[in-house]
C-alpha cells in the first residue's frame, strides 16, 4: 500500500467512499463530518462569550495584578508555538492512515497528543504563577475572565489529548484501519478548532495591549 | 443509485465500522413494551417521548399560571407570599420555553423530518435520543430543587447581580439561582445536540429528487430553527457559566464594585434570548404553513417568499436583542440601531401574513379543527406582531418596560402563536402518529374555549400595562383602578385550562373508542400522507422519487386540458400507487436501540447536583458512567447486522 501512487490512492479512496456508502448523502459529506462541522461553529459562539468578557474587562481593574505585571510572552509563545506544531502532525498522522502506514500514523498521533499535554503543562506552569503573583478567580475582572477563559480552553485541550490518546490506543491493538480514518479526520477537525481558538486568544488576550 | 442511498439511509450512523463491533453491554432488542422506550432510537417513538413529557411540563405550568393568576385575581392576594409568588412565575416562565415550548417543536421536528423529506431515520439516531434524555432529565433536576433547598426564584431572565450575588448575600434566598443555572446548561445541551441532529438530517438525508426548494416548509423552518439553536445556546451557556461562577467561586464577572458590568449579562443572555424568540415562533409558522394548504386546498401562496422571509428572520434576529434593554441606558446610537433593526424583522414577518392570507384567499376552506387553530394563529400572531412593533419605538418601550404590556405582547406572540400552531398540529398530524382521528367537535370546542379564553386573558393586559400595572410583583394596591380587568383576567385563565381539559379529554376519549384513521385522511400535499397511518417503524418501504414540490398531491391529481384538477389515473408509469402498500419490513435495516444514550444521560444529574451542593465525591460516580456511556457508545456500532 506504501508504493501506491497518488492517483491510485485516489482511486482507492473514492472506491473505499462508494463500498461505505460516504459520499451518498446529499452533500458529499458524510453525516459525521457535517455534524463536527456544525458542533464546532457553536463552540465558537461559546469562546465568543468569554473572548467578549476579557476585551470588556480589560483596563476595569479596581486591585490587585494587572496583565502587565503576570504576563511571560516569551514563555507562552513557547507553548503555543509547541500546541500549534501539534496540528501539523495531527495532518501528517492522517495522512499516514489513509495511506495504510499505521507505524507513522502512531508517530504522529502520539506526537501530537503528547505536544498538546505540553502546552497543558505549561498552562498548570502559568496558572500557577500567577496565582503566586497575586492573581486569582476572584482578585480582579482580569482574574475573573482571564482564568475562566483560558481554563475552558484547557478543559476542551484536555478532552482532545484524551480523545487523540483513544484512538492511538485502538491503533496500537490494530483495531483502527484504514476504513475508519474519518474517525481520525474527525477528531483532527476538532483538534485544529481547538488550536484556531488559541490563535485568537493568545493574540486578543496576550499580545494586544491595554 | 437507488440501492447506495437506501444504504445510507438504512444505516445513517457511521456506518463504515468494520470491526469494532463488540458492545460492552447486550444489546437491547425490544422494540415493545416499557423498557423499549428507554432504549428506542425510531425518531417517531423519541418524537412522542418529546410530546408527552413537554404535554406533562405544559399542564404543570399551566397550574402554575393559575395560581398566579388567582393571587393576582383582586387586590391585596393572598394566596400566595411574595416569595413563593417569584418562584411560581418564574417556574412559569422557565417551564413554558424550556420544557414546553422548544420540546414540543422538537417532538414535531422529530416526527415530521424524516417523514417529509423521504427519509427512514434522523441522521444521528442515538444522539436524538440523547437529547431526548437530556430534556428529562434536565426538567426532572429543575423541578427537584422544590425538594432541594430552593426552587429557581430570579426569573426566567435570570438577571445578575440578582442570580449571581453569592447565596450568603441573601439576595435570593436558597439554591435557586444554582439549579436554574446548571439546569439550563444541562437544557441547552440537549437542545444543541437535537440542533446538530435536524441540520445534519435535513442537509444531508433528502430522498433522491427532494431538493432544498421542493421541500416543506415546516421543514425548512425547522432548518432555521436548528441553526438559531446550535448558534444561540452557547451564547447563555457562556452567560450562565459566569453567573455560577460569580456564585461559587467568587468571580467577578458582574460585581460593579469590583469593574464587573451586571449589563454584559443581559447582553449575552439577549444575545440567545432574542433568537430564541425566533426558535419558538418558527417551528409555528411551519406547521400552520402546512395545514392552510390543505384546507384551503390550494398550494402555499408565495412558497419561495415564505422560505426566504424564514430565512431572513433567522439572520435578523440576531440584530434585535438589545431592544429587550431599552430602558438599561444603552446611548443614542446602540437604541438608534437596534430600534431601526426591530422595524425592519417586522418586514419578513408582515410577508408572511400576507402570504398565508394569499394562500387562504379564492381557496375552497374546510373549517375543520386544524384550520381553525391555523386561522386563530394567524389572527392572534398578527395582534402580537403589532404590539411588538410598539417595542421598536423607543420612548414608548421605555414606558411599557416591565409592565403587564410586555406580557400581553409576548403571550400573544408565543400562546396565540406558538400554541396555537401546536394545537392545529396536533388536530391535524394525530391520525398520522396515533391512527386515529381526535374527534372533531372536540376539537371544535377547545378552540372556541381557546380563543375566548387567551383574549380574554391576555388582551386586558394591554390596558393594565398601560395604566402601570408592573410584571413580577405579587400583589397591587386596591386603589389603582386595576381591580375589574385583572378579575377577568384571571376569569379567561381558567377559560383556557377548561380548553386544555377538553382537548385533554378527547385524546383519552378517541385512544380507547375513536374512529380508525386512514392514510390520507385530509387530501393532504406531503410525503407523510403517503404512507400507512400510524407510520410503520421503517417510514417508507419505499425509498420516494420526488418529482416535484407537494409530491404527494401530484401523484394523486392532474390537471385536464381546461386546467382543472382531475384524480391522476392510478395506473400511470410516471407514479407508482399514491398511497404505500403496508409490507412486512422486516428486511429494512434500521437503527438498532441501545443502552448508551441513557447511561451518559444517567450520568448528567450526578454531575449536576455535584455542583449545585458542591460535593466533588459526586463528581467521580457522575464522570464514571459520563465515560463509560461514551465509550461503549464510540464502540457500538448504529445498526447491529441481522
Amino acid at each position: 500500500m506504501s508504493e501506491t501512487t497518488l492517483p491510485d490512492l485516489a482511486h482507492a479512496l473514492e472506491s473505499e467512499i462508494s463500498i461505505h456508502g460516504h459520499a451518498d448523502t446529499n452533500t458529499g459529506a458524510t453525516n459525521t463530518k457535517l455534524g463536527m462541522w456544525v458542533f464546532l461553529s457553536s463552540e465558537c459562539l461559546f469562546f465568543g462569550g468569554f473572548i467578549s468578557a476579557y476585551l470588556l474587562y480589560k483596563g476595569r481593574i479596581v486591585s490587585g495584578p494587572t496583565p502587565q505585571d503576570v504576563y511571560n510572552i516569551p514563555f507562552t509563545s513557547v507553548t503555543s508555538f509547541i500546541l500549534l506544531m501539534s496540528s501539523l502532525t495531527m495532518v501528517l498522522a492522517l495522512a499516514s492512515i489513509q495511506r495504510g502506514d499505521h507505524r507513522r500514523f502512531r508517530i504522529w498521533l502520539f506526537a501530537t497528543a503528547l505536544f498538546g499535554a505540553v502546552f497543558i503543562g505549561g498552562q498548570i506552569y502559568e496558572f500557577t504563577e500567577f496565582y503566586r503573583e497575586g492573581l486569582s478567580l476572584s482578585e480582579n475582572v482580569f482574574g475573573s475572565s482571564f482564568f475562566v477563559l483560558t481554563g475552558l480552553h484547557g478543559a476542551h485541550v484536555t478532552a482532545g489529548i484524551i480523545w487523540l490518546l483513544t484512538l492511538w490506543g485502538m491503533s496500537m491493538q490494530n483495531k483502527l484501519h484504514v476504513q475508519d480514518s474519518e474517525r481520525v479526520e474527525i477528531a483532527g477537525l476538532y483538534w485544529h478548532f481547538v488550536d484556531v481558538v488559541w490563535i485568537v486568544i493568545f493574540t486578543v488576550v496576550y499580545l494586544i495591549p491595554t | 443509485m437507488t440501492t447506495t442511498i437506501e444504504k445510507v439511509i438504512v444505516a445513517p450512523e457511521e456506518p463504515q465500522q468494520s470491526v469494532l463491533r463488540q458492545s460492552v453491554l447486550r444489546r437491547p432488542k425490544e422494540t415493545t413494551g416499557v423498557w423499549s422506550w428507554f432504549t428506542t432510537v425510531d425518531h417517531k417513538k423519541i418524537a412522542i417521548l418529546y410530546g408527552a413529557t413537554a404535554l406533562i411540563f405544559f399542564v404543570i405550568a399551566g397550574i402554575e399560571a393559575l395560581l398566579i393568576r388567582l393571587q393576582l385575581a383582586g387586590p391585596n392576594g393572598s394566596v400566595l407570599t411574595a416569595a413563593q409568588y417569584n418562584t411560581l412565575f418564574t417556574m412559569h416562565g422557565t417551564t413554558m420555553v424550556f420544557l414546553v415550548g422548544m420540546p414540543l417543536a422538537v417532538a414535531f421536528g422529530n416526527y415530521l423530518i424524516p417523514l417529509q423529506i423521504g427519509a427512514r431515520d434522523v441522521a444521528f439516531p442515538r444522539l436524538n435520543m440523547f437529547g431526548f434524555l437530556v430534556f428529562l432529565f434536565g426538567g426532572l433536576f429543575l423541578y427537584s430543587g422544590f425538594f432541594l433547598g430552593g426552587a429557581p426564584n430570579g426569573g426566567w431572565f435570570g438577571y445578575t447581580p440578582l442570580t449571581s450575588a453569592p447565596m450568603d448575600a441573601g439576595f435570593l434566598p436558597g439554591r435557586g439561582p444554582d439549579f436554574w443555572t446548571i439546569g439550563l446548561i444541562m437544557l441547552g445541551v440537549g437542545s444543541v445536540t437535537s440542533g446538530i441532529n435536524f441540520v445534519v438530517t435535513i442537509l444531508n438525508m433528502r430522498a433522491p429528487g427532494m431538493t432544498l426548494m421542493r421541500m416543506p416548509v415546516f421543514v425548512w423552518m425547522m432548518l432555521v430553527v436548528a441553526f438559531l439553536t446550535v448558534f444561540a445556546i452557547p451564547a447563555v451557556t457562556a452567560a450562565l457559566i459566569m453567573v455560577f461562577f460569580d456564585r461559587n467561586f467568587a468571580t467577578n464577572f458582574f460585581v460593579a464594585a469590583q469593574g464587573g458590568d451586571p449589563l454584559l449579562y443581559q447582553h449575552l443572555f439577549w444575545l440567545f434570548g432574542h433568537p430564541e424568540v425566533y426558535i419558538l415562533i418558527l417551528p409555528g409558522m411551519g406547521i400552520v404553513s402546512e395545514i392552510l394548504p390543505v384546507f384551503a386546498r390550494k398550494p402555499l401562496f408565495g412558497y419561495s417568499v415564505i422560505v426566504f422571509s424564514g430565512i431572513a428572520i433567522g439572520f435578523l434576529g440576531w440584530g434585535v436583542w438589545a431592544h429587550h434593554m431599552f430602558a438599561t441606558g444603552l446611548g443614542p446610537v446602540a437604541v438608534s440601531a437596534f430600534s431601526l433593526a426591530t422595524f425592519l424583522i417586522a418586514i419578513p414577518t408582515g410577508v408572511k401574513i400576507f402570504n398565508w392570507l394569499g394562500t387562504v384567499w379564492g381557496g375552497s376552506v374546510r373549517l375543520k379543527t386544524p384550520m381553525l387553530f391555523a386561522l386563530g394563529f394567524i389572527a392572534m400572531f398578527t395582534l402580537g406582531g403589532l404590539s411588538g412593533v410598539t417595542h421598536a419605538i423607543v420612548p414608548a418601550d421605555t414606558q411599557q418596560t416591565d409592565t403587564y404590556y410586555v406580557v400581553a405582547h409576548f403571550h400573544y406572540v408565543l400562546f396565540g402563536g406558538l400554541v396555537f400552531a401546536i394545537f392545529g398540529g396536533f388536530a391535524y398530524w394525530w391520525p398520522k402518529v396515533f391512527g386515529k382521528m381526535l374527534n372533531e367537535k372536540m376539537g371544535k370546542i377547545t378552540f372556541w374555549l381557546m380563543l375566548i379564553g387567551f383574549n380574554m386573558t391576555f388582551f386586558p393586559m394591554h390596558f393594565l400595562g398601560l395604566q402601570g400595572q408592573p410584571r413580577r410583583t405579587y400583589t397591587y394596591a386596591a386603589n389603582m383602578g386595576w381591580d375589574k380587568l385583572n378579575l377577568l383576567v384571571t376569569v379567561g385563565g381558567f377559560i383556557i385550562a377548561l380548553s386544555v381539559a377538553v382537548f385533554l379529554v378527547n385524546v383519552i376519549v378517541t385512544t380507547v373508542k375513536g374512529e380508525v384513521a386512514p392514510e390520507d385522511p385530509w387530501d393532504a400535499r406531503t410525503l407523510e400522507w403517503s404512507i400507512p397511518s400510524p407510520a410503520p417503524e421503517y417510514n417508507f418501504a419505499k425509498v420516494p422519487q420526488v418529482k416535484a414540490r407537494d409530491d404527494f398531491w401530484h401523484r394523486k391529481y392532474t390537471e385536464d386540458d381546461q386546467g382543472r384538477l382531475v384524480l391522476r389515473p392510478s395506473d400511470t408509469a410516471d407514479y407508482q400507487g399514491a398511497v404505500e402498500e403496508r409490507v412486512d419490513g422486516h428486511d429494512i435495516h434500521l437503527p438498532s436501540p441501545s443502552y448508551y444514550p441513557l447511561v451518559v444521560t444517567l450520568g448528567m444529574p450526578v454531575l449536576a447536583y455535584a455542583a449545585v451542593f458542591k460535593e466533588p465525591l459526586l463528581v467521580i460516580p457522575g464522570m464514571l458512567l459520563l465515560l463509560f456511556g461514551i465509550y461503549a457508545w464510540a464502540i457500538e456500532p448504529g445498526t447491529e447486522e441481522h
